[in-house]
């Protein structure tokens, strides 16, 4: 149904193999791609996943960001390519400037791996295209620095320009104004603190994570 | 090494070598050993290495199955899983380090276990914590908790390995002696399993990972071999002893990880071994004494952390997240290549030897450590004195004094008269504050985590055949039983792994162990941990389970007294088919609540309530007779359960609507805790008082039906005893004639209960 995938690698990455798992579950193909590779020949849409990028070292994203790879990143985003950083990959595309804000710590100051209700409040991107307006879904959480921020400028933005493409139904880290997940001005950027593929088959307890990778793929389709 | 002036202690009781072992030392190797040779002696001997306390029970033990790939003695237990897949297990403690700095104690717990499982070729895919804490009513109790679940949660997480179980333990026992025990399971297409052995005269010894610094000199000997003096607990955690305590970096672990699975993949490595308590000298001298070759160790070849270092620190070192490969001369650039990619450090450090032969033709393996590889030779010690020939002891035992007292301070008749609802509610604490800091779900695996009787997995991971099989996981203990009487409860615990598993749908395939106890070198305690391997290797034999991997834990001591008896049991279990999502505790209104498996023991006319929860924390009783328990019959109450949950997971039409496995707190806790996640009430008749509500002997299950019949036939086929308590419906649990609350006010106080008691000890 879709084109080639890329998920790239950082060492200390280590949600590469379930975002192969789930895309591939949908009948796309993915391939890993290394830190230190230059060329993102040959792929239709990216996947920034989840783990700990060089170790969180200085803060989450903060290292990956000077990763040789990423040069490549930002010119297949300003290409219009759909790139999609899920939790650590979030992390890295808002310390890469491709979109805007920070993660900070959890209100609790503690990991959270949990369940999230989430509701899509914009369908004008890359993610949530193929999801309503309104629909909830449930997706894990998996982080501890997963807290949404940034100035009021950028939030009214944000809202203006409806790149809020997900909010949490009830909020677990104190993210800003419920915030899960962002895009960029285009909508082919997007960075979401919650896992789509630990929510993708019924053995898992959900599937709602699919309605979003399956937008994704369509993206990556017609890219 | 300093020099030690006539007036001094002896070097080597200061390395915790006794007057005889350091005449063994001078008998093996003809001479005076120097002071290196000593330190080697010194780690090696240690208790903690070299079980000389524990060995000769543990061949007590049943080791052999038909699916048993690897058994004990290895640096993890394999099985056959089928599908071309083994899975290696492992448990053991990091009791001492997390008592003095629980954070780094916790997390290199969890960095030394999993190394020990990816030495066997094993990509780790779950971990699992058992952890015992004093009774959280001080701001010290606190600080450990926090401090070891952080640690776990940091490194574990950061790592990229799931925790997916665990178990949390509040005892006064534990006050200044925490328990912090981890069991890591790992998978591995069967062709790759490898072993920690060295072969091949000229092949190097490669270390990878980690620098070696200061860190973690004389861990075995000084922190897990001794007890903890002084008087009162807290200040005998004496912070002198914190340098011995390691430092664990996660993501130096991650790439190490990632670099030795590709080097296997590639097949560039002829053995491979961890670096753990007791560091280089342990991995040197058990990879040559395994491969019964020598090896010579160049020690000025070690990368280091900080200048200045003598030889004897940096082979005892135990700075973390290194590993020792051992790899032919040709396959080295490419070694190199790999490691780079992943940004691990190697470096050649020694070479396998030629090994000299004895009279009788036996090959022995010299270790000679040199300060350049054709330099002077700093030590020359045969590598199996130092691996395998550790003396054995064979500790006086007693029975303690005050037994008979114990036993005939039976608890049963004062419970009748209780307030019911106010015990449950007091029993009941949602552990979720703890594991919801811990990725539960990496891989996409955890089809059950934490929080219920077992952890149910897809047997999945990078790089595995596939497959539609599943794993289960256990960790089970009872102090409260093992006070009691450690034989039976030992042997009652192997049977709550099973039962645990078989809630899953799983079948036991093996156990692993990790025995903690207190002084060794008090008769009661080695009396304890006699009848505790005992009670095992019984119930082991009984029900076809066979003990694959052990770790002993002693000296779990401070201000002279010890814990009380804790072995922990992990149990594997294996689920031919998982496609579907079995039953859990939830139940749904109107299912019919059934009791499956043996009410009483034969002979017993009642439920006694000695070593249950109801008795030590509600009554405050810690005497009595423990239960006696039919093992024949609970393997039959286990294979129903399993083969009944089992259609299920195979995505087949079943008859349970929920399960769960009766355990601490018995029958009343486990419909509190399926009233909980069910959100409806039930009402319960036919229970035998306050005892058979509230007694703890494995082997019976709480299940609900919408089809009573059937369940009991199948029941009544499989010769399990089977009988209705009621119906799921209501706002409230009512056992009828004994308690009844409302949903919410258990729902409320479990939920709450952990984090108020933590926040009051602040």
């Amino acid at each position: 149904m879709s084109g080639t995938v890329g998920v790239i690698v950082f060492p200390g990455t280590n949600c590469e193999h379930d975002a192969v798992e789930a895309l591939e579950r949908l009948g796309a193909d993915a391939r890993l791609v290394f830190h230190t590779e230059t060329s993102l020949q040959g792929l239709d849409a990216l996947v920034l996943p989840g783990g700990f990028a060089h170790g969180d070292y200085l803060r989450p994203g903060a290292i990956a960001r000077f990763s040789p790879i990423m040069e490549a990143v930002s010119a297949f985003a300003s290409d219009g390519g759909p790139v999609v950083g899920i939790c650590n990959g979030f992390q890295v595309l808002c310390e890469a400037h491709l979109l805007p804000g920070a993660l900070q710590k959890n209100r609790g100051l503690t990991f959270l791996c949990e369940s999230a209700v989430l509701r899509v409040t914009s369908t004008r991107s890359v993610l949530t295209s193929g999801a309503e307006l309104g629909q909830e879904l449930v997706v894990p959480i998996n982080h501890f620095s997963g807290s949404y921020t940034c100035d009021l400028e950028t939030l009214r933005q944000l809202r203006d320009e409806d790149r809020i493409v997900l909010r949490y139904v009830e909020n677990p880290n104190g993210s800003l104004d419920d915030i899960a997940g962002i895009s960029n001005e285009a909508g082919n950027v997007v960075g979401l603190m919650p896992h789509p593929e630990r929510a993708s088959s019924p053995l898992l307890g959900s599937e709602d994570g699919l309605v979003l990778l399956s937008s994704l793929l369509s993206a990556a389709a017609v890219a | 090494m300093a020099t030690n002036s006539p007036s001094e202690e002896p070097l080597h009781r200061a390395l915790g070598l006794t007057d005889s072992e350091f005449g063994e030392i001078v008998d093996v190797l003809g001479r005076q050993p120097n002071s290196l040779e000593l330190a080697l002696y010194g780690v090696m001997w240690s208790e903690h290495c070299s079980y000389k306390s524990s060995r000769i029970h543990l061949k007590r033990l049943p080791t052999e199955g038909p699916t048993v790939l690897v058994g004990p003695g290895e640096n993890a237990g394999v099985v056959d899983a089928g599908d071309g897949i083994a899975v290696a297990i492992r448990i053991e403690s990091h009791n001492h380090p997390s008592a003095i700095e629980p954070h780094q104690g916790a997390a290199t717990g969890v960095g030394g276990i999993l190394r020990d499982i990816f030495t066997m070729g094993a990509r780790p895919l779950a971990i699992m914590d058992p952890l015992f804490f004093g009774v959280p009513d001080d701001a010290r109790q606190r600080w450990l908790v926090e401090g070891v679940v952080g640690g776990i949660s940091n490194y574990g997480n950061s790592v990229g390995v799931p925790t997916v179980g665990g178990e949390l333990t509040f005892d006064r026992c534990y006050q200044t002696n925490p328990l912090v025990n981890v069991l890591c399971v790992g998978a591995l297409p069967v062709e790759r399993l490898v072993l920690g052995q060295a072969s091949g005269t000229g092949n190097l010894a490669v270390l990878l990972g980690s620098s070696t610094g200061r860190d973690g000199i004389g861990g075995v000997s000084v922190l897990a071999s001794a007890g903890f003096d002084g008087e009162d607990g807290a200040a005998s955690l004496d912070d002198a002893k914190r340098p011995s305590v390691q430092v664990g970096d996660p993501y130096e672990e991650k790439r190490l990880i990632e670099a030795c699975l590709a080097l296997l993949d590639e097949g560039l490595v002829v053995g491979i071994q961890d670096l753990g308590g007791a560091g280089l000298a342990c991995a040197t001298s058990e990879t040559a004494a395994r491969g019964r070759v020598g090896m010579d160790v160049d020690v000025s070849a070690v990368p280091r952390r900080e200048p200045g270092m003598e030889p004897w620190e940096v082979m005892t070192s135990e700075s973390q997240e290194r590993m020792l490969a051992i790899v032919t001369p040709e396959s080295m650039p490419k070694v190199e290549e790999l490691c780079a990619r992943w940004e691990v450090r190697c470096a050649v450090v020694g070479r396998v030897t030629d090994p000299e032969y004895d009279a009788d033709g036996e090959p022995i393996g010299q270790l000679r450590i040199r300060d350049g590889f054709d330099g002077q030779i700093l030590a020359d010690v045969p590598a199996a004195s130092l691996a395998d020939d550790a003396p054995l002891y064979n500790r006086p035992m007693a029975e303690p004094s005050q037994r008979a007292a114990i036993l005939a301070d039976d608890p049963t008749a004062d419970a009748a008269g209780i307030d019911a609802t106010a015990a449950l509610l007091s029993l009941l604490m949602d552990p979720a504050p703890v594991y919801r800091q811990y990725d539960h779900q990496l891989f996409l695996n955890t089809v059950i985590g934490p929080g219920a009787d077992a952890a149910l997995l897809r047997l999945a991971g990078p790089g595995l055949p596939s497959s539609t099989k599943g794993m289960a996981l256990s960790t089970d203990s009872n102090p409260r039983w093992c006070a009691l009487d450690p034989r039976k409860a030992t042997s009652a615990t192997v049977a709550e792994g099973m039962a645990n598993v078989a809630v899953t749908g799983a079948t036991s395939v093996a156990v692993v162990n990790c025995l903690n106890f207190g002084n060794p070198e008090h008769p009661e305690v080695m009396w304890q941990l006699s009848e505790s391997i005992d009670g095992m290797a019984e119930a082991c034999t009984a029900l076809g389970l066979p003990v694959i991997g052990g770790n002993v834990s002693l000296y779990n001591e401070s201000g002279g007294i010890d814990i009380d008896p804790t072995p922990v049991i992990g149990t594997l279990g294996l689920l031919d088919v998982l496609v579907s999502r079995p039953p859990s505790f939830d139940w749904h209104e109107g299912e019919s609540v059934v009791l499956l498996g043996a009410r009483s023991a034969p002979g017993e006319s009642h439920h006694p309530l000695a070593g249950s929860r109801l008795a030590v924390d509600v009554l405050g009783r810690r005497g009595g007779r423990l239960f006696d328990l039919d093992l024949e019959a609970h393997a039959r109450a286990c294979t129903l359960v399993s083969s009944l949950v089992a259609t299920h997971a195979a995505g087949k039409p079943g008859l349970l609507g929920s399960i769960h496995d009766v355990g601490s707190g018995g029958v009343a806790v486990a419909t509190a805790e399926m009233a909980i996640a069910g959100g409806i009430g039930a009402s319960l008749s036919g229970l035998d008082g306050v005892a058979e509500a509230f007694c703890e002997r494995p082997g019976r299950f709480v299940a609900t039906t919408d089809d009573v019949e059937a369940l009991l036939a199948t029941a009544t086929a499989a010769d399990v005893p089977a009988v209705v308590l009621g119906m799921v419906g209501g706002a409230s649990l009512v056992l009828d004639g004994l308690l009844e609350v409302s949903v919410d006010a258990l729902s409320a106080q479990s939920t709450g209960a952990l984090v108020k008691a933590l926040d009051a000890a602040g």
